[in-house]
C-alpha cells in the first residue's frame, strides 16, 4: 500500500510506484509454478504415450503387426504361442455389447424418468440413490458377479433348465458392468435432456401431445447427441474395466459373442501379466504393451467422439 | 348471448384415450426401469452384510492376512490404504488446484490451453489399469522405487489428477465476476486476488472435487496390482519405501480364493469395511455441496 | 369447419338495451358506447357476440401465490380477442388456463368455471390432450421443433394420427400461415435455419395443421422486428376468418390493430391480477370506462 507521503510528493510516488515490478517479479514465480504445474497432466501424457509405443515396439520386434492382427488365437503363455489380438478384442466386444443391450435401456428409461415424470421430491430421492451406485468400488461388483449374480442366481437357475454355465462367464460380468455405467448413462443423458429448452416441450403439449409423446418425439431427439456422447462415454468405461472382467468373465481367450461362455479381455489379459511374474523383455510380458496400446487407442477413440458430440451439443442449445 | 353449442367431446376418447392410456402406464414402466439398479444395489447389499456381518470384528480388523480364513484379517490392508491415500492427496492436491487456477486465470487465451484442456478430458478417461503400467514401467522399475507406498501413491495422484481439476476449475468458474473485480478496483494483483478471494470462494467445490475422487482412489485394484501390490504384507507401514497391500486388493485376493475355504466371508466383511468408507467420503462430499450451495 | 355462427362484420355490435352509455361518453358514437355488460349476477364480463368461452370466478394459485382474482368473461368466436395490461397482471396466466398449459407447472391450482363450447373443461373426465389438439398455442419466443420445416408443421398432426394426405396438409397449413412461398421446395430445411418472423409463422402453421379450433397467442410478436410484426399481424386478421383467435400482448398499438374485443387485467398489491375492463377494442381505446384503463393507454403507468 502507499503511504501517504508517497501519494504527496511525485518523487515518492515514482519509487513507491516502481516497487510493483518487484511484487510482480514475485508473481512471476508463482506464474511459473502453476503452469508447470499443468504441464503436468501434458507430461502424463506424453509418459503414458512413451511408454507404450516403446516398449509395444519391442514386442513388435518379435511378432509381426501381420501375427497380431491377422492371427486368430492369442495364446502367449503355451506353447506354440501365438499373439493374434482378436481374440481379446472379441473378449471386450462381448462385455461391451452384453452390458449395453441392459444398460441403455434402462439408462435411457431413467433419464426420461427423472427428466420428464418424476416429481422434484422424488428426483432428490432418486438421484443421489444412483450417484451412490457411481461410487461403489468395482472390485466389489466383481464379487458380487461371480458370488452372487454366478454362483448363487444363475447357475442353480439354469442347471434347473438344463443348461451348464461355466463358473466364469461373460453374461454376469456384462451384468455388473451393466449396474456399473447405468449411472454415467442416466445422468449424462438426464443433464441433456434437461438443457432442452422448455419451449419445446410446450410446443408440443400445445399441439396435443402426452406425456411420453413429448418425451420420446421432442426431448430424446432434441438431446440426442447428448444421450449419444453418454452411451460413447459408458462403452469407453466398460472397456477399461479391468476388476470385473478378470474375476468373472475369466482368462480363456475366445473369440466370441455368446454370453454364456468363458471369455478373456483385453484388460483381463493385462492385469493376469501383472499378477503373474513374467520376465521384463520375454515376448509374453512385452505383448501387456501391444494390447495396452491397443486399450488406450480404443477408449481415446470413444472419448474423443464423446468429448465433440457434448461441445456440439452445447453449442446447439447455449 | 347465448354461448356457442357443444360441437366436440373432450372427454378422451378412441385414439386418445388409447395414447394417453400409453403415456400413463409409462411413467410406472420407467419408475421401474430406474429402481433397477437401485434394487440391484440393494440386494447385494442386503447379501453383503448377511455373509460378512458377522466376520467384523476388531479382530478382524486388527489381523495380519493368513493362510486361514477365520484368522486372516484388515490390519496391514488398512494401513496401507490410508499411506497411499494419504500421499496420493499430498501429490495431487497442490497439482490439481494449481492447474485448475492456471486453467481459468492465468492461462493465455490460445492453443495452449484448449490443449491442456483437452487432454485433461481424455486423461480423465484412460482406463486405470494404463496408468498402472505407466506406475510400473517410470515408477517402479525406471525410478526403481519397487512396488512401494510412494510408488502406488504416484501412479493413483496422476490418476486421480484430471478429475480433480475438473471439479476445480468448475468450482472457480463459479466464483462471481464482481469478487474478482471487487479486489483488482482496491489495488490488488492477479494473485492476490486469487489467493485472498477466489480460492476460498472456490474452496467447497474444490473439496468435492477431490474427497469424490479420494474415495474413487480408495476403491482402486487394477492399477496397484499392475504396479505389484498384490503381495503378503504382515508387517505395519512405516516409510513410503515399504511395500504395501490395501483393502481392495485384500478382497480381491480373497475373492478369488476356492469358494469352499471360508474366504468369501472375509471378502463381504472387508466389502462393508470398504463400502463404509467410499459411502462416507460420498456422503460428505454431499454434504459439504449442499451447505456451500450458490444459488 | 363446423360453425353456427356466421362472421358478424366489423364494428357492427349490438347494443344490448340495459346498457347506458358511459359517463363522459358524449362524444362516441352510441354504437361503441356499451359493447360491454356485466352480468351482476355471475360477474361475467361478456361481449355481444355468442361465445366460445365463458369463464366464471376464475381464480389462480402457483403454490401459496394467488395470480389470478375472480376473472370471469367471455370470449367470442370468431373474433380476435386481446388481453393487455402491464407485465405480471396475469394475462399470460390467463391464456394458458384456456388450454390447460398449467397443468404442466407443478403445484398450480385452478378454482371456478373455465368452459369451451358449454363444457368445463377442468372437469374430471375432460383429458387435457384433447383440449389442447383443439386450442392450438403459439407462444412468446418462436420455438421450433430442430427438425425440417416439414417434420414441424406434420408433427401435431402425427401424434394425433392423422389419415388424410400428410404432404397436402403441411402445404395448406403453410399457406394459410403466409408462409408456404417462402419456403417452397425447401421444406426439408430445418425450421430454426428460417428468419425470427418466418419462424414464428411456421410455429402457427405448425398449430395450424393439427386443425384446432382457437389459436391462443402469448404475446407473439414480442421477440420480433417491427416488420415480421406487421406480417403476423396480417396474418391474424386472414386467420381469424375461420379461428377464433385469443392473443396477449404488451403493445398496446397491436392491440388496437388487431383485435375486436380488449381485456385490461391489473395486478392487486398482493400479486393476484384481474380483469379491469373489457369490451370492444375501439371502445376500450377511446373511451374507457375505468380511470386505470385509461392510465394504462395514455401511458401513465406501466
Amino acid at each position: 500500500m502507499l503511504t501517504r507521503a508517497e501519494f504527496e510528493d511525485p518523487n515518492l510516488l515514482a519509487l513507491a510506484l516502481r516497487r510493483r515490478p518487484l511484487r510482480r517479479s514475485g508473481e512471476f514465480v508463482i506464474v511459473g509454478l502453476l503452469t508447470l504445474c499443468a504441464a503436468i497432466s501434458l507430461l502424463t501424457t506424453a509418459l503414458i504415450t512413451y511408454v507404450l509405443v516403446s516398449e509395444a515396439a519391442t514386442f513388435f520386434q518379435e511378432v509381426s503387426f501381420r501375427e497380431f492382427f491377422l492371427d486368430t488365437e492369442w495364446q502367449p503363455l503355451f506353447k506354440p504361442v501365438s499373439f493374434g489380438i482378436w481374440e481379446l478384442v472379441a473378449g471386450t466386444a462381448n462385455v461391451v455389447f452384453w452390458s449395453m443391450v441392459m444398460a441403455l435401456p434402462l439408462g435411457l428409461a431413467t433419464a426420461i424418468y427423472l427428466s420428464e415424470y418424476a416429481a422434484p421430491r422424488t428426483r432428490r430421492l432418486l438421484k443421489p440413490m444412483l450417484e451412490a451406485l457411481a461410487g461403489v468400488p468395482t472390485v466389489v461388483f466383481a464379487y458380487f458377479a461371480i458370488n452372487v449374480i454366478t454362483l448363487e442366481v444363475l447357475m442353480p437357475a439354469l442347471e434347473t433348465v438344463g443348461v451348464d454355465l461355466p463358473v466364469f462367464n461373460s453374461f454376469a460380468a456384462s451384468l455388473m458392468l451393466a449396474v456399473m455405467i447405468l449411472p454415467t448413462i442416466a445422468s449424462i443423458s438426464e443433464d441433456a435432456m434437461a438443457s432442452v429448452p422448455r419451449d419445446l416441450r410446450e410446443a408440443a403439449y400445445g399441439l396435443g401431445s402426452t406425456r411420453l409423446e413429448v418425451a420420446w418425439r421432442v426431448v430424446v431427439p432434441a438431446a440426442l447427441s447428448g444421450i449419444v456422447a453418454s452411451v460413447l462415454l459408458a462403452i469407453a468405461r466398460v472397456v477399461g474395466e479391468t476388476m470385473i472382467v478378470a474375476i468373472a468373465a475369466g482368462s480363456t481367450p475366445n473369440l466370441t459373442l455368446s454370453p454364456f461362455e468363458t471369455i478373456q479381455t483385453m484388460t483381463g489379459f493385462m492385469l493376469q501379466v501383472g499378477l503373474g511374474d513374467a520376465r521384463r523383455g520375454t515376448t509374453d510380458y512385452q505383448s501387456l504393451f501391444a494390447v495396452g496400446m491397443m486399450l488406450f487407442m480404443i477408449t481415446l477413440l470413444f472419448n474423443v467422439a464423446a468429448t465433440l458430440l457434448v461441445r456440439r451439443f452445447r453449442e446447439e442449445y447455449e | 348471448m347465448a354461448a356457442v353449442r357443444a360441437h366436440v367431446s373432450l372427454r378422451a376418447t378412441g385414439a386418445v384415450a388409447r395414447r394417453q392410456f400409453v403415456s400413463r402406464v409409462s411413467r410406472y414402466v420407467l419408475l421401474a426401469a430406474s429402481l433397477v439398479g437401485i434394487i440391484v444395489l440393494a440386494y447385494l447389499t442386503y447379501d453383503t452384510l448377511n455373509t460378512g456381518a458377522s466376520r467384523l470384528s476388531w479382530d478382524f480388523l486388527n489381523s495380519y492376512p493368513s493362510r486361514f480364513a477365520e484368522r486372516a484379517g484388515l490390519r496391514s490392508s488398512i494401513l496401507g490404504s490410508a499411506w497411499v491415500m494419504g500421499v496420493t492427496v499430498l501429490l495431487a492436491f497442490p497439482v490439481a488446484i494449481g492447474t485448475a487456477i492456471w486453467i481459468e486465470e492465468f492461462a493465455p487465451k490460445n492453443w495452449l490451453v484448449t490443449a491442456v484442456k483437452l487432454n485433461l478430458a481424455n486423461l480423465a478417461g484412460v482406463p486405470s489399469i494404463i496408468y498402472g503400467i505407466l506406475g510400473l514401467t517410470i515408477f517402479v522399475r525406471f525410478a526403481d522405487l519397487g512396488p512401494s507406498i510412494m510408488a502406488g501413491a504416484l501412479t493413483l495422484a496422476l490418476m486421480i489428477i484430471p478429475m480433480t481439476v475438473i471439479a476445480a476449475e468448475e468450482a472457480i468458474k463459479q466464483v462471481p465476476q464482481s469478487i474478482r473485480d471487487a479486489s483488482l478496483a482496491v489495488g490488488a494483483t492477479h494473485w492476490q486476488t486469487v489467493r485472498s478471494h477466489v480460492l476460498p470462494e472456490a474452496m467447497p467445490g474444490i473439496m468435492t472435487g477431490i474427497i469424490l475422487a479420494i474415495s474413487r482412489a480408495a476403491g482402486e485394484t487394477a492399477a496397484l496390482i499392475m504396479i505389484g501390490a498384490f503381495t503378503f504384507i504382515a508387517f505395519d507401514n512405516t516409510s513410503v519405501k515399504d511395500d504395501f497391500t490395501t483393502v481392495p486388493i485384500q478382497i480381491y485376493n480373497w475373492t478369488i480364493r476356492p469358494s469352499q475355504q471360508g474366504f468369501q466371508v472375509n471378502a463381504s466383511a472387508a466389502i462393508i469395511v470398504l463400502m463404509g468408507a467410499v459411502l462416507t467420503l460420498n456422503l460428505l462430499a454431499a454434504l459439504i455441496r449442499e451447505r456451500f450451495r450458490r444459488e | 369447419m363446423d360453425r353456427e355462427v356466421p362472421p358478424v362484420p366489423e364494428l357492427k355490435v349490438a347494443v344490448p338495451s340495459s346498457m347506458q352509455s358511459g359517463e363522459g361518453g358524449g362524444a362516441i358514437p352510441a354504437m361503441f358506447a356499451a359493447t360491454q355488460y356485466l352480468d351482476e349476477e355471475e360477474r361475467i364480463l361478456k361481449p355481444a357476440e355468442p361465445a366460445l368461452f365463458r369463464l366464471s370466478n376464475v381464480n389462480f394459485w402457483y403454490g401459496h401465490k394467488r395470480a389470478l382474482a375472480d376473472v370471469g368473461l367471455e370470449i367470442p368466436v370468431n373474433k380476435v380477442t386481446a388481453l393487455i395490461g402491464p407485465s405480471g397482471c396475469g394475462k399470460s396466466t390467463l391464456i394458458r388456463c384456456l388450454n390447460r398449459m398449467n397443468d404442466l407447472i407443478p403445484g398450480v391450482r385452478v378454482e371456478g368455471l373455465v368452459e369451451y363450447r358449454e363444457q368445463d373443461i377442468y372437469a374430471p373426465k375432460i383429458d387435457p390432450v384433447e383440449v389442447r389438439r383443439r386450442i392450438g398455442m403459439v407462444f412468446q419466443k418462436p420455438n421450433p421443433f430442430p427438425k425440417s420445416i416439414y417434420d414441424n408443421v406434420a408433427f401435431g398432426a402425427r401424434v394425433n394420427g392423422y389419415k388424410g394426405n400428410m404432404r397436402e396438409l403441411v402445404q395448406q397449413s403453410l399457406r394459410q400461415a403466409a408462409l408456404l412461398d417462402e419456403v417452397q421446395g425447401d421444406l426439408r430445411k430445418s425450421g430454426l435455419a428460417l428468419s425470427g418472423g418466418q419462424q414464428q409463422r411456421l410455429c402457427i402453421a405448425r398449430a395450424l395443421a393439427v386443425q384446432p379450433d382457437v389459436i391462443l397467442m402469448d404475446e407473439p410478436c414480442s421477440a420480433l422486428d417491427p416488420i415480421a410484426t406487421l406480417k403476423i399481424e396480417d396474418l391474424i386478421r386472414e386467420l381469424v376468418k375461420e379461428f377464433t383467435i385469443v392473443i396477449v400482448t404488451h403493445n398496446m398499438q397491436q392491440a388496437a390493430r388487431v383485435s375486436d374485443y380488449t381485456a385490461f387485467m391489473l395486478a392487486d398489491e398482493t400479486g393476484a391480477g384481474s380483469l379491469i375492463e373489457y369490451g370492444h377494442t375501439q371502445e376500450i381505446f377511446t373511451n374507457p370506462k375505468d380511470k386505470r384503463t385509461e392510465d394504462y393507454i395514455t401511458g401513465r403507468f406501466g
